[in-house]
């Protein structure tokens, strides 16, 4: 087989190409600007996240102010802007886009490439992390509207946004388990059951002490509870460390498990036996 | 001489207690265009995906481009470019965006990636279209942009599982052509499976046949011709055609001959010459044997499939699709 050198080739910039490892870094940077770049163009998929914590916040403080000041909260809107915000950030993730992708077969063109494996997730999460923020602010501002403000000032807000990311972050790991595992788009579309003991089995309506009974206990062990606790303390509280503290480490909990199920069910998918 | 670009040892690949490859042996020389050719659920794209190390083999083992596919699969990946049967496009990216992000994952600067675009934009052939998103492409479109995706880090050796289902005759003719361009302009090694057989005819410089995981035949589309039979006489028949196979093979210049169910080929060393006499001893068989149509042809790759699996290569389709049929309903 002889291989044609003349000006009438094709290919001319062919041999100038060399394929070679892109690195972790750009494969994540690719990774992330691709899903980046689906969001806008999935509008179905943002609205309800816009749409849920807005609804909530008018209502709980519609209905429940006056059960509140009973319990001693006197700020509701403040009380409850914490819980828009865990509403509008838990489960947003691209899990059902990766499903769209195994069933399409492009996961199986992004395995041909050398890419680095563990970038194909958390490429997905650095762009749920962008997300999850952004859709922070359009609550931030309905809480400025209604005269929420922050005790901890700009640094605060920036503080109420970052932990809103973290958490929507660690919460993700479980929708992308359930996608790589299963590969099914009803099972993702399932995992939004988690949702529910998480964001209301907790103090999103009234205070842990005006909980009573198995609420109150099984509040005490749910990580949502100390991360409403840090988000109310950035509004209300200054800049108190020990609920700030506790608000992280159960954020960090959340993470070390859900992303482990989720980087095993990445091992499971990529290998190839 | 140089190594063969594709090599495969003893493959095997079972998925839970089925068999799907059953130790194929196979050489790919470089430039070569080898043509894997089988009935549906015969092991072709298992034997693709093991290659191209999205699968790991049971036993065996193979190389590609001088890697091993088990220990170097990473360096492989480098040197191979694949077109899955099923185009793996992303709907909501434009054909551009998907064509970038490829020479991203390949470690391609934006520069090198934007002269890859001018070389595969006339591939792709799609013009404008190029911009709009991949949801609104017709088969043919996907089919192109797939290809190019595969081409855009210049490989060394390209796999092409099944590239032309689903085309219509002038795409599939097209993309012969890119084909047979990119063997010989480039020197590229294209490993192609197919279950078409004037594809394999068309543009494999080998052909290997491949039937219930096993490789029957192997060799260039003319050698396994020839091995089958200067010329074949086809007789459709009425009744058993069982029964006009001793009486034909020991007439003069009868080197075969197959049944298969009302058709009889008959493989002689000269047509012209044999067809009379198959022609009297046919209508004196006699068993309430009829012949309904008589004629003289060269072989073609259908030929040879029969005469090493027992069945045209259309009935195996059939076959795969009522067995794939009665696995879906169960």
């Amino acid at each position: 087989m002889t291989t044609r050198t003349d000006a009438t080739r094709r290919d001319p910039h062919a041999g100038d190409v060399v394929a070679r490892h892109a690195g972790f870094a750009n494969d994540l940077v690719s990774v992330a600007i691709r899903a980046l770049r689906q969001i806008p163009r999935e509008p179905e998929a943002i609205v309800p996240a816009l749409i849920i914590p807005v609804f909530f916040f008018v209502v709980n403080v519609g209905a429940l102010s006056g059960v509140a000041q009973a319990t001693g909260v006197t700020d509701f809107k403040a009380f409850q802007l914490p819980v828009a915000i865990i509403f509008a950030v838990t489960g947003v993730s691209r899990a059902s886009a990766l499903v769209s992708d195994i069933n399409d077969g492009y996961f199986d063109r992004l395995l041909l490439t050398p890419m680095s494996r563990p970038a194909l997730l958390l490429g997905l999460m650095v762009a749920d992390f962008t997300l999850v923020v952004a859709l922070s602010v359009p609550v931030l501002i309905l809480g400025a509207v209604v005269g929420v403000s922050f005790s901890t000032g700009f640094l605060g807000i920036l503080a109420f946004l970052l932990l809103a990311g973290l958490w929507g972050l660690a919460f993700t790991g479980f929708p992308y388990a359930i996608a790589l595992k299963t590969g099914n788009p009803a099972a993702v579309n399932s995992s939004f059951l988690l949702f529910f003991p998480f964001a209301f089995l907790t103090t999103s309506f009234l205070p842990q002490a005006a909980l009573t009974g198995w609420l109150s206990t099984v509040a005490t062990y749910n990580p949502v509870t100390y991360v409403l606790a840090a988000l109310r303390s950035l509004l209300t509280d200054g800049w108190a460390v020990t609920p700030l503290l506790q608000g992280l480490a159960a954020i960090l909990a959340v993470a070390a498990v859900s992303h482990m199920l989720a980087f095993l069910a990445l091992r499971g998918r990529v290998s190839r036996g | 001489m140089t190594e063969p670009e594709i090599v495969g040892q003893g493959l095997r690949r079972s998925f839970g207690t089925t068999l799907a490859v059953d130790g194929v042996d196979l050489s790919v020389a470089r430039g070569e265009i080898y043509g894997f050719l089988g009935p549906n659920g015969a092991g072709k794209s298992t034997v693709t995906r093991m290659l191209c190390t999205l699968l790991s083999p049971s036993g065996g083992q193979a190389s590609v481009a001088g890697y091993d596919v088990e220990t170097d699969a990473d360096k492989v990946r480098l040197r191979i470019g694949v077109a899955l049967q099923e185009a793996g496009l992303d709907p909501k990216q434009t054909g551009l965006e998907m064509l970038r992000l490829q020479g991203r994952f390949y470690g391609l600067s934006k520069a090198d990636t934007e002269r890859r675009l001018i070389d595969l934009r006339e591939l792709i052939d799609i013009g404008a279209a190029l911009e709009d998103r991949v949801a609104t492409y017709s088969g043919g479109m996907k089919r192109r942009l797939d290809l190019a995706l595969a081409l855009v880090h210049n490989p060394r050796v390209l796999f092409l599982d099944e590239p032309t289902t689903g085309l219509d005759p002038t795409s599939r003719v097209r993309v012969w052509e890119e084909v047979r361009r990119l063997n010989t302009d480039l020197g590229m090694t294209v490993f192609l499976t197919t279950q078409y057989l004037e594809e394999a005819d068309e543009l494999a410089d080998r052909v290997g046949i491949i039937d219930h995981g096993r490789i029957v035949a192997e060799g260039t589309p003319e050698e396994l011709k020839r091995s089958i039979g200067t010329d074949l006489v086809i007789a459709v028949v009425d009744g058993d055609a069982e029964i006009a196979r001793d009486a034909l093979l020991p007439l003069p210049g009868v080197e075969r001959v197959d049944v298969n169910g009302s058709e009889v080929t008959v493989a002689v060393s000269n047509g012209p010459e044999s067809i009379s006499p198959v022609a009297i001893a046919l209508s004196e068989v006699g068993g309430g044997l009829r012949v309904r149509q008589l004629s003289l042809r060269t072989p073609t790759l259908d030929d040879v499939f029969l005469s090493v699996t027992g069945a045209r290569l259309a009935d195996r389709e059939v076959d795969a699709g009522v067995a794939q049929t009665a696995e879906e309903a169960s």
